[in-house]
């Protein structure tokens, strides 16, 4: 089954568009940074984008801070809205459980496939964003600081509040703090899967899934800036959606990535444990 | 084949299946009729394990239903409520991706069996443009490929003939036929009757949630003991058979006398031509209205917002089945 689902998935024309899509908006950025030379101050404007003039293997970092915020959950919550709610829409769903197939086992096929087209998603972003950069900005540093001997690569990490500052990062340092935000957001935007997940099982519309999903997220995101909200701040999806920023700082602040990964651990596994207890048990009646 | 006790089910406050007992015999052509709204489909899915029962028993190939569902449903082909497909796929692809879903028989003979059921259905020639542009019928011939891929022992069908024209019905018709000849049970739910009338040997017939009445066709179509005659000459006819005319509606007599034969005799002795006779029967349509009340599709002025939906209708409907049974 789990076969079946990532082949209705490559089968899917969407899929391909909306992966193309995310590794093209980077590429646009990309491009207009590398023919202007200009990117926004530290501080503002997308994370360590004004790091990536230095230095193109960075890159890929950048990039997924800019399909982060919008553009990657969108993908994801259509993807995962449409799960259950999709086959059932399409008539498919009464005659997959009539073949039969269990309904826990579609349920995680369907899982399965979503957090497959999720990595995918992400590392071909920072895949594309890799050859973007190192092509159209080189991998040769414009500042060498500190005592990193001969010529290594030198970044400024820049922040909302805080700034760090510069410290050298080897390539291997690069490759593994990258692979590590990958998996952070990956991790995150699972989150928004569960979510987008649940709520196809509850309801037999793929876009109400998917809006649905998106809507908790912007709550999340209105109710993360509010300082009245502060006490359930530490609880919310999306607070630690930025941590990853904190993969390239030195030393990596261990902090917040872990509550991050820890709080979306939590939201997938209640809503995916929501998800099967009401697929479980659910009136098929599309 | 399929037996059920006192199967309930309740969403909310109305009443969709209300203490049917089916019986589907192994070797059956069975048709479940129904007005629309009566609880077919509902029943229909309870079968297959889709909905869950409120409360009752079901048994389908001896085997109890939800709990031991996936044990028979390999051997059930289904078409419920019409077909459906990824509409960007081909036909052939449909049918190996349903055939690759759950435990299955694998590719070794997938593609065989692939071409095979669609042979069946009257589309071994069809090319690779997606379902999306398939005209219905394609569509229903392609689900009841999809229902036919694992050669079931079990057919569960809901209004497999939708959207066919005549020839394509009766394509249809002589496939199932087929196919139960072959030892296959066929359970064909449907509010066709023409459909069941010709297809059928034995109907169910479900009305607002109950099964009000399942029997051998063979049975209810037993000659009702009376003769039907068509003459020109009804005057002298109803003369001469005094007191035995149960009916006249213009040239045509009712007979209370069971020989078709005797009565043509006495009618030709004394000179009478004879247009028409036979025994009398009902037809299916007959005994569905005298059992069934409308659908739930018809709504009735004084079936007010605020009440019961459907309790103006059931009012109804013992009205008319009172003046169906003061009717002989």
């Amino acid at each position: 089954m789990i076969r079946v689902e990532l082949l209705k998935l490559a089968r899917r024309p969407r899929s391909w568009v909306s992966i193309g899509l995310l590794c093209g908006l980077p590429v646009l950025v990309a491009v207009f940074v590398a023919v202007t030379h200009v990117v926004p101050p530290p501080g503002q404007g997308p994370t360590l984008l004004s790091a990536v003039l230095s230095n193109g293997s960075l890159y890929p970092a950048a990039a997924l801070a800019i399909v982060l915020p919008i553009f990657l959950p969108v993908a994801v919550a259509v993807v995962a809205g449409d799960a259950i709610a999709g086959e059932a829409g399409a008539g498919m769903l009464r005659y997959l459980l009539a073949r039969p197939v269990g309904r826990t086992r579609l349920l995680v096929a369907k899982l399965i496939a979503l957090i497959v087209y999720t990595l995918t998603a992400v590392v071909a972003v920072a895949v594309t964003a890799y050859i973007t950069g190192r092509l159209l900005f080189g991998s040769q540093p414009v500042a060498v600081t500190n005592s990193g001997g001969g010529i290594t690569p030198t970044i400024i990490v820049a922040h909302a509040a805080t700034s760090l500052s510069g410290t050298a990062l080897t390539p291997a340092d690069i490759l593994s703090r990258t692979i590590g935000a990958i998996a952070f957001i990956g991790v995150s935007m699972l989150g928004v899967g569960a979510i987008a997940l649940f709520l196809s099982t509850v309801t037999d519309s793929s876009l109400g899934a998917a809006l649905g999903a998106l809507a908790a997220l912007v709550t999340s995101e209105v109710l993360v800036t509010l300082n009245a909200a502060a006490a359930v701040g530490p609880y919310l999806p999306t607070r630690y959606w930025l941590a990853w920023v904190d993969f390239f700082r030195q030393p990596i602040l261990w902090r917040n990535i872990d509550r991050g990964f820890l709080v979306q651990g939590v939201y997938v596994v209640v809503l995916l444990a929501a998800a099967w207890a009401n697929f479980a048990t659910k009136d098929i009646t599309s | 084949m399929i037996v059920t006790r006192a199967l309930t089910k309740r969403y909310g406050r109305v009443l969709a299946v209300d203490r049917v007992d089916l019986d589907v015999r192994e070797g059956d052509r069975y048709g479940f009729l129904g007005p629309n709204g009566s609880g077919k489909t509902t029943v229909v899915r309870m079968l297959l394990g889709l909905v869950y029962a409120t409360s009752g028993e079901i048994e389908v190939m001896g085997k109890p239903v939800p709990s031991r569902v996936a044990d028979v449903l390999p051997r059930i082909g289904a078409l419920i409520e019409g077909p459906s497909c990824y509409g960007h796929l081909s036909g052939r692809a449909n049918l190996a991706l349903i055939d690759a879903s759950g435990k299955g028989q694998g590719l070794r003979n997938r593609r065989k069996r692939i071409d095979e059921a669609l042979e069946r259905v009257g589309l071994a020639g069809v090319d690779n443009r997606a379902v999306r542009k398939y005209s219905l019928g394609m569509r229903q011939r392609l689900g009841l490929a999809a229902a036919l891929l694992r050669e079931p022992r079990l057919l569960v069908l809901d209004e497999p003939t939708n959207g066919l024209d005549p020839q394509g019905i009766r394509e249809i018709r002589d496939l199932l036929a087929e196919l139960n000849a072959a030892g296959t049970t066929v359970f064909l739910s449907s509010h066709q009757l023409a459909e069941v009338e010709q297809l059928c040997t034995r109907v169910g017939i479900v009305d607002r949630g109950r099964l009000v009445l399942q029997e051998d066709l063979d049975a209810l179509r037993a000659p009702t003991g009376r003769v039907v005659v068509r003459t020109p000459d009804a005057d002298r006819a109803a003369a001469l058979l005094d007191g035995r005319v149960e009916r006249r509606d213009g040239d045509r007599l009712v007979v209370a006398e069971a020989d078709p034969a005797q009565v043509n005799a006495r009618l030709v002795e004394a000179g009478l031509r004879v247009s028409e006779i036979g025994p009398e029967r009902r037809s299916l349509e007959e005994l569905m209205l005298s059992v069934t009340g409308s659908g739930s599709d018809r709504i009735d002025s004084g079936d007010r917002g605020g009440a019961e939906p459907g309790a103006a209708e059931r009012g109804a409907t013992r009205e008319t089945a009172g003046r169906d049974g003061a009717e002989p």
